[in-house]
């Protein structure tokens, strides 16, 4: 289980309501995971993961929120986004899951993409309330 | 900044991305390219994604739309650059970017362009090319 680091002030809500919305949660995330200790590759993939991720909270969810929070598990030590929007929903989240599937004109890539490059991944999803995804990646 | 420079190099476009991308900056980026390749009768475009720490899947399909129309308007693209840790990334996201030629650099990159410009041009004399090599002299 991922705790939040205790006594520490270090996460940070970002909106996400534009494109260059989604380039500042790029680059929070970036600080964030260099400020844990993550190595270069894991620091690109979960920034890859949460340009996707920003990017459906603006495309499919009409705009949402980030929350990047370091987090540890005894001496270990990583980084938990949390991605949250009031859109319409997903109505079948194993379909959205699966490689290729877009409504939207994209590769389809955002969600399943995602969850590789995460060692964590979570969804909660309810038709006409929104979409909570959130993920983490370990050092 | 709203527009990413293109510059001419010879018969070839360079183009260096040097800044995190916004989504409507890499759009503009695939409209002035294609523009770009037509008024300068460009017979290639490099793309250097070098100062690129991240390629999400909307920077992968740019990159694949941009080698596509330029090959239909007789101009071959190739990307250089990709950081070792952003094609690890890459191919674990799901994207193997089909239809894009690569390079480890921009001298190498375009060394690839002046070879298929020189094969395209005159394939008899990239044959007797390849048959006097062999030859002392």
């Amino acid at each position: 289980m991922a705790n939040p680091v205790e006594g520490k002030s270090r996460s940070t809500s970002l909106p996400i309501r534009s494109s260059e919305d989604v380039v500042t949660v790029r680059q929070r995330v970036r600080a964030g995971a260099i400020e844990e200790g993550l190595k270069l590759v894991d620091q690109t993939k979960i920034i890859t993961a949460a340009s996707e991720l920003a990017r459906n909270t603006l495309i499919y969810g009409n705009g949402g929120t980030v929350l990047i929070e370091p987090v540890a598990n005894g001496s270990r030590r990583g980084v938990r986004l949390t991605f949250e929007d009031r859109g319409p929903g997903i109505a079948d989240i194993e379909l959205a899951m699966k490689d290729g599937y877009t409504t939207g004109g994209g590769l389809g890539l955002g969600l399943s993409g995602a969850k590789r490059l995460s060692n964590e991944f979570e969804i909660w999803s309810k038709p006409g309330e929104g979409t909570r995804v959130t993920i983490t990646r370990w050092r | 900044m709203d527009r990413i420079p293109i510059l001419k190099l010879g018969d070839f476009l360079l183009v260096t991305v040097q800044v995190d991308m916004h989504d409507r900056l890499a759009m503009n980026l695939q409209d002035d390219l294609t523009e770009k390749i037509v008024d300068s009768h460009a017979r290639g475009v490099l793309i250097d994604i070098s100062a690129l720490d991240i390629v999400d899947s909307f920077i992968g399909r740019m990159l694949g739309n941009i080698a596509t129309m330029s090959r239909i308007l007789d101009a071959e693209t190739v990307v250089v650059g990709m950081r070792p840790a952003v094609a690890i990334t890459l191919v674990e996201l799901g994207l193997s970017l089909p239809g894009v030629r690569t390079a480890l650099n921009v001298e190498r990159g375009m060394d690839l362009l002046r070879a298929n410009v020189a094969r395209e041009m005159s394939p008899i004399i990239y044959r007797d090319d390849r048959e006097d090599s062999g030859e002392p002299g």
